[in-house]
């Protein structure tokens, strides 16, 4: 490529990666403005109608929780594409990259904003979809396209029994706005349908936010470049099912169900994956896992009602996504910088990339939970908030002790040590300190964790309190963030976790092989699930073996089996009355006629000659086209006697290919009589219960009286044919042509050789 | 199929066939005949051809290539459903209109109707012309 060409390239580039930058920071300034009226309590909602008579709107819904929501995505979002315009500029997927990336902003803006479950889901789906498409973008890689495809299998699955509790829900208070769900949330939590609602949609929030047991597509979903990992893996996606569980928690929270499930989960979550971000030596699954810890304890705390635990939830939820991202994307630079990922070899940097080690070191501090950082506060509310749980605080606590001293651990790990502790090797790259577009959203979001330590009445008021007030209702029940509440039990559990924190860090090299000493002996959830999906591979080709064996005998007889079975069964249950036939006004022609048919009938089936059946078939058709006239139904019988024609043409041009009848199917047609008889049988069982009852002559009726005036046609079978039935005629044509062109098709495959 | 007389007679009772299909189908909305109707009778003038005289001989008749017919056909139904929705009208709804209607005479009425049977008509009579010729030629 010669230079001007580059030139313009670059360019394109850097207009094509400034403008969503923009684009999401107008987003961000527009849910900016409407902080004062949600924090006087006021929510807004707007929308406009979609599926109205499904109860199915496009409504949207603005109050604490979403608006918090709202505000960290659009406000890392503008961070993470300045951070993409440099970082990713250089892929030949660039663009690509950053429609996905921006689709993925508005479909998670969807989501936090939707009132109408079912909007919501769709845009749920809509970030599945996309996050599909951002782990997989090193589509070439074989991890790229596993770790995607196992994010949306599992995430889908969960999607999908989330989609089935939304429409119990729907029927349950006749509503999917959320905002009148939560107003019945009494008549909800006594209704019977409670418990499979819930823990359908739990299934939902769990596999999104990658809850244990189906913690494992998260780490590998790291496969995505880092802006995705920051983004959308920590900050914001994998918070969908917490949001939705806060969402829901005016209406579900209070019952022993939601309390245990939240608890245990959220627990297990938090305590299990702290150790092993612990183990882990990438810096980027490190922190992978210690975003599940946050999950986990976020989960944890939506089991609970209390103010403290509720205001611990607010708070983390912003503190993390402060701190996560900035170190996510710091891990980016490094990587970038010094092309290494492992803890082990890193080392020193803090010489070459003087920036990126301090704002590195902010983020950690507010990890860990030093003060003044706002990680601090937050680990403060989420102690008193542990202590404050309606059930077993000591062991709850516990588990956020461990949890918050390991993550204390890996804070250092992965923020400390590659830049201030001296290692001597080399690294791929020559380290550089990182462009300013890749500083600039880690340094922004470290600072706010700071600022927002020293000053947290700047989110107490406005974000806090109100997401409060969105979970339990009123906004008193907020508690108010402080650097300094005393001396109390919470702060000597700080300082437990930082004891405890720190002498796991200096013992972390040697602890590190007994870990993997234990794991290694343990078999993985991922391993079990490739296994189970291979296995259902294998049920899918076996259960396909057996139903599509090719043989054309046997697919009628199946089919005709399944109808006789239904019928049967069906006329059984419902007690069908039989009319005997009214045999007073009968003809001799009409009896002629059905001898005639019957006749027919019988020589086809048992004939040795194709010739003959054939001639016979040709009778019996005619015979039903006799009848048709009869009953003053022309257009019926000139078709039927036109499809007869064609069907002796068409068998015509088949006997010379087919093979004897006798040796062909003589040992099974006992049984194929025995199907026939009793099809037939059953049929004629339901004419005659149809006939016990008197016609309803309504449908004729209106035809009768509706065909000349509204149809201008004196044909009634042909209007309704292509005027009042239009739609079922066209699906019925175009089924034909399917028809015709998937015989056509097969004919020309299996042109039999000697004739070519 | 080597036969003089069935030849011979091939070309008058296609062409006749052809026509009286033609017959059915714009009779259909009065009397016993319509778009299916009219299509089977069209595609038995062309199968008669076909025996008579050989499938590549048909095709040549023919011109056009009969699943592109039935697919045309299609499309054509398609339309005649769509029109309605420049008069404000839901999906397949009948829009008629009556050439040079007076106060006493009802003119000459044209609809979406006719045309969606006119596609009914040439759906099938590709589709069956479609089967036929592929027997015909592939067994």
């Amino acid at each position: 490529m010669d230079v001007p060409n580059q030139a313009a390239e670059w360019k394109t580039n850097i207009v094509a990666g400034l403008f969503p930058v923009f684009l999401s920071a107008l987003i961000f300034s527009w849910f900016l403005t409407f902080i004062p009226s949600v924090a006087d309590g006021v929510s807004t909602r707007f929308g406009i109608d979609w599926i109205p008579s499904l109860g199915i709107s496009l409504s949207f819904f603005i109050d604490g929780l979403s608006l918090t929501f709202a505000l960290l995505i659009s406000g890392i979002g503008t961070l993470v594409f300045l951070y993409s315009s440099s970082y990713i500029k250089n892929h030949h997927h660039f663009h690509r990259f950053l429609l996905y990336l921006f689709l993925f902003m508005l479909s998670m803006l969807g989501v936090v904003l939707a009132d109408n479950l079912i909007s919501l889901f769709v845009f749920w789906e809509l970030t599945t979809i996309t996050s599909y498409l951002l782990i997989g973008f090193s589509h070439e890689t074989h991890k790229g396209r596993h770790s995607a495809l196992q994010a949306l299998l599992i995430t889908g699955a969960g999607a999908l029994a989330m989609l089935a509790g939304f429409i119990l829900i729907g029927l349950t208070v006749n509503s999917f706005e959320l905002s009148e769900i939560i107003l019945e949330a009494d008549t909800l939590r006594a209704h019977e349908l409670y418990a499979p609602i819930l823990l359908l949609i739990l299934f939902g929030t769990f596999t999104k936010s990658a809850q244990f047991p189906f913690h494992f597509w998260l780490p590998n979903a790291m496969a995505a470049p880092t802006p995705v990992s920051s983004f959308l893996h920590s900050a914001t996606m994998v918070k969908a099912g917490v949001y939705l569980m806060a969402r829901l928690h005016p209406a579900f929270a209070g019952t022993d169900l939601w309390l245990w499930m939240l608890t245990i989960f959220g627990a297990t979550t938090a305590v299990i994956s702290s150790i092993l971000a612990f183990r882990q030596t990438d810096l980027k699954l490190a922190l992978a896992y210690t975003t599940l810890m946050a999950l986990g304890t976020l989960t944890l705390f939506l089991g609970q009602e209390s103010g403290y635990a509720m205001t611990a939830f607010a708070t983390f939820l912003i503190v993390h996504s402060l701190y996560k991202a900035a170190l996510f994307l710091v891990v980016g630079c490094v990587d970038n910088a010094t092309g290494t990922r492992d803890a082990n070899t890193l080392g020193g940097l803090a010489k070459a990339m003087p920036i990126t080690a301090i704002v590195a070191a902010l983020a950690a501090m507010s990890m860990a939970g030093f003060p003044p950082f706002l990680g601090f506060i937050g680990k403060e509310l989420k102690y008193a908030g542990a202590l404050g749980v309606a059930s077993e605080p000591i062991l709850v606590a516990g588990a956020v002790l461990v949890a918050n001293s390991l993550m204390f651990a890996v804070a250092a790990i992965v923020a400390f040590r590659p830049f201030w502790v001296s290692s001597k090797t080399t690294y791929p790259k020559q380290p550089q300190e990182a462009p300013f577009a890749m500083l600039a959203g880690p340094i922004i979001l470290a600072s706010l964790g700071i600022l927002f330590g020293i000053y947290p009445d700047i989110i107490e008021k406005t974000l806090v309190a109100p997401t409060v007030a969105s979970l339990l209702g009123n906004i008193e029940q907020s508690k108010e963030l402080k650097l300094w509440a005393g001396v109390n039990l919470p702060l000597i559990l700080s300082i437990c976790t930082v004891i405890l924190g720190l002498a796991l860090y200096l013992q972390h090299q040697k602890l590190r092989p007994a870990l993997d000493g234990i794991f290694a002996k343990l078999p993985t959830f991922d391993q079990g699930w490739d296994k189970f999906l291979l296995k259902f591979k294998d049920f899918a080709a076996w259960q396909t073996r057996v139903q599509q064996s090719g043989n054309l005998h046997q697919y009628m007889f199946v089919v005709f089996f399944v109808v006789f079975a239904s019928l049967a069964t069906t006329t059984a249950l419902k007690n069908a009355i039989f009319k005997p036939p009214d045999f007073s006004n009968v003809t001799w022609l009409g009896v002629g006629l059905v001898l005639l048919i019957i006749g027919a009938a019988i020589i086809t089936t048992v004939t040795a000659s194709r010739i003959t059946a054939m001639a016979t078939l040709g009778v019996l058709g005619i015979g039903v086209a006799i009848v048709f006239i009869g009953f003053s139904a022309p257009d019926v019988a000139i078709t039927q006697l036109l499809v007869e024609t064609l069907i002796v043409v068409l068998v015509a041009i088949a006997l010379l290919r087919l093979p004897n009848l006798e040796t062909e199917a003589g040992q099974r047609r006992p049984l194929d009589a025995i199907l026939a008889i009793s099809v037939g049988s059953i049929v004629t069982l339901i004419l005659l219960s149809v006939l016990s009852l008197p016609l309803d002559r309504r449908v004729t009726d209106f035809f009768e009286q509706a065909s000349w005036p509204e149809a201008f046609g004196r044909n009634i079978v042909n209007v309704i044919l292509v005027d009042f039935r239009a739609l079922d005629t066209f699906g019925e044509i175009a089924v034909i042509v399917i028809a015709a062109l998937s015989a056509y098709a097969l004919l020309r495959t299996t042109t039999p050789q000697s004739k070519k | 199929m080597n036969s003089v007389i069935l030849t011979a007679g091939t070309r008058y009772l296609a062409g006749l066939l052809l026509i009286f299909s033609l017959y059915m189908l714009l009779r259909g909305h009065n009397e016993p005949g319509g778009g299916f109707i009219g299509g089977l009778i069209g595609s038995t003038g062309f199968i008669l051809f076909a025996i008579a005289c050989g499938t590549e001989d048909a095709r040549t008749a023919l011109r056009v290539p009969p699943q592109t017919i039935a697919m045309i056909g299609l499309g054509i139904a398609l339309i005649a459903g769509l029109i309605s929705i420049f008069f404000a009208d839901p999906f397949f709804t009948g829009q008629w209109f009556f050439l040079g209607s007076t106060e006493t005479e009802k003119g000459l009425p044209i609809s979406t109707v006719l045309i969606f049977d006119i596609g009914v008509y040439l759906v099938v009579f590709g589709s069956v012309l479609t089967l036929v010729f592929a027997m015909e030629e592939e067994i």
